[in-house]
């Protein structure tokens, strides 16, 4: 029966989905073979070097420019994952007035395009920065650390929540059952609960902060830019193989990430079957 | 010694409307702050013709949207719909027999690791994916080195729409397998073995069983697509040149490029988060009539 069942559908796709795996990859091992191609404009292979990954380890600006998107990162994650966990919480615990205006606001970041939330915080920002020049806030870093909080925390509150919703709604009554505090339900029967949840969020939040260009340079100003914007800057005006290496190095350190935050939920998704 | 005890008690007893605020008020204030007075900032200064960095803002009427329907940027308002349906309808054609194939035929317990060799590519930097295809798409590049080879003539493609789509459905495809693939994974097989059984050729079993049954996938999908490419600077910056100029890239140059004018680059963005939530709408309202019919 199940042979029939089989034979029925297209016989060509398995072939189909082996190209679109090539189609997948092909942009990227194009990347890594002129990487280390010993030639700067030809497309036949010159020889095997080392010279334009120590051409970007040596340039200043991209490492400036790497440094500045870890800090945003890792400081937009943070915040993100502290206030995005506890509004997933609050917002599968408590039932209140305008509770779905709240959620629909919350997970806009998710659906309005990046250009359209970069422009607005530029606006806001000129609003509120301009006529205090010189004074509370001005573009840097820090504005581009708050505006990537907003999509960060929407990204940790969406992948907490999908948890939330799997997980057995009596865990927290029976440890209030058995004489925990309020405090000591959240923090030491939820929380360890939602860990990996928190965790492969942040991964996620992180891996998209470092990849966003419209946001950063919409509300980074003048002074100083993240990896994207300078890898941007040079791309612009045509190939460049030390911009290759960075990507093999970038594509390489990303996938392990990946593989460490799929590990993370498989891991917990056998906790949770066994 | 009976303070620290009296403190103690009153901390394990505060009002109960206390948690639900010290949870909920961090990110409503975040997204107030960052969201929501910007989004209605930007719908003000839609409003104002022509203003620059700094002026002082007074609302003056809808030239800027009456602007946006004038023959010289009208176009750019439908190539990216074009850019935006074609990257659909593309995702929708070569993932969809990816996400079958993974879903029915590759065994169970392959099924995630291939599912997630396929969508690796997504965590990788979508600058560095885009600027890829330059490599390959380029006049002297990888593939028309190979087109040599077999002896047909050199395609030019980069700088033009055809770069941007192969950019756009390269950058999406893998959102699309995605969630297809959670919805044939669903699929109940025993109604197609029961539409054999009952005569249903192949196709007819596709088309009246599977198709049907992966509706709410397809749509979702579709959607997910569509909105992201239509809000894509990426792809149309770097593979599309001067000719393929997009709502998200007017609106860029509005802010950071050269000719600034801040209440148009305004009326645009709200255009496109028009766009968005549109076709939200059409999901939403086909989605409930899915759910009410299907099941």
């Amino acid at each position: 029966m199940s042979k029939s069942v089989r034979s029925w559908a297209f016989p060509w796709l398995g072939l189909i989905s082996v190209g679109l795996f090539g189609f997948m990859y092909l942009p990227i091992l194009v990347l890594a073979f002129y990487s280390f191609n010993d030639s700067r404009y030809s497309t036949g292979w010159k020889g095997f070097t080392w010279k334009w990954y120590i051409a970007f380890l040596n340039d200043s600006r991209i490492l400036n420019a790497l440094a500045n998107s870890l800090i945003v990162a890792l400081f937009a994650v943070g915040i993100a994952a502290v206030i995005g966990t506890l509004m997933a919480v609050g917002l599968a615990k408590y039932h209140f007035p305008g509770k779905r205006l709240y959620q629909g606001t919350a997970y806009l970041p998710l659906i309005i395009p990046d250009i359209s939330i970069a422009v607005a915080t530029l606006v806001f920002l000129a609003a509120i920065a301009i006529p205090l020049s010189g004074g509370l806030i001005q573009l840097s870093l820090g504005t581009v650390i708050a505006a990537h909080v907003v999509f960060c925390l929407s990204y940790v509150a969406i992948v907490v929540s999908t948890r939330l919703t799997d997980l057995n709604p009596h865990l927290e009554e029976a440890a209030l059952d058995l004489g925990a505090t309020p405090d000591q339900a959240l923090m030491q029967v939820l929380l360890p609960e939602l860990m990996p949840a928190i965790v492969s969020g942040c991964l996620l939040a992180f891996v998209l902060s470092l990849d966003d260009f419209l946001i950063a340079s919409f509300t980074t100003g003048g002074g100083s830019s993240t990896l994207p914007m300078e890898i941007f800057s040079r791309i612009r005006t045509g190939v460049k193989p030390d911009i290759n290496a960075l990507s093999v190095v970038l594509i390489t350190s990303t996938g392990f990430l990946f593989a460490v935050a799929e590990y993370l939920r498989y891991r917990s998704d056998r906790k949770r079957s066994a | 010694m009976t303070l620290p005890i009296a403190t103690r008690t009153e901390a394990q007893a505060p009002p109960a409307w206390l948690q639900p605020v010290l949870m909920l008020a961090p990110a409503a204030v975040w997204l107030a702050l960052l969201l929501v007075i910007p989004t209605g900032l930007i719908f003000q200064l839609s409003l104002v013709p022509g203003i620059r960095p700094g002026q002082v803002v007074n609302p003056s009427g809808l030239d800027n949207y009456i602007r946006i329907l004038q023959p010289d940027y009208f176009p750019v308002l439908t190539r990216s719909l074009f850019f935006a349906l074609g990257t659909t309808i593309a995702c929708l054609i070569l993932g969809f027999p990816v996400a079958y194939w993974i879903a029915i035929k590759v065994p169970k317990r392959w099924q995630n690791l291939v599912l997630l060799s396929f969508v690796l590519p997504l965590w990788t930097s979508s600058l560095l994916r885009s600027y890829a295809w330059i490599t390959i798409l380029r006049p002297t590049g990888v593939l028309n080195t190979l087109l040599g080879k077999v002896g047909i003539p050199a395609l030019d493609i980069l700088n033009r729409e055809p770069a941007v789509l192969i950019g756009m459905t390269y950058s999406l495809l893998p959102y699309m397998v995605l969630i297809l693939y959670a919805s044939l994974e669903k699929l109940d097989r025993r109604l197609l073995e029961a539409a054999a059984d009952l005569g249903a050729t192949p196709r007819q079993a596709f088309w009246r069983v599977t198709v049907p049954q992966s509706l709410t996938g397809i749509a979702a999908g579709a959607l997910l697509v569509f909105i992201t490419s239509m809000g894509d600077f990426i792809n149309p910056e770097i593979l599309g040149g001067a000719s393929s100029m997009t709502v998200a890239r007017l609106i860029y140059n509005q802010f950071l490029g050269a000719t600034q004018n801040w209440g148009f680059g305004s009326a645009l963005s709200m255009v496109l988060i028009l766009v968005v939530s549109l076709a939200i709408a059409l999901l939403l309202k086909y989605g409930d009539r899915n759910a009410a019919g299907g099941v």
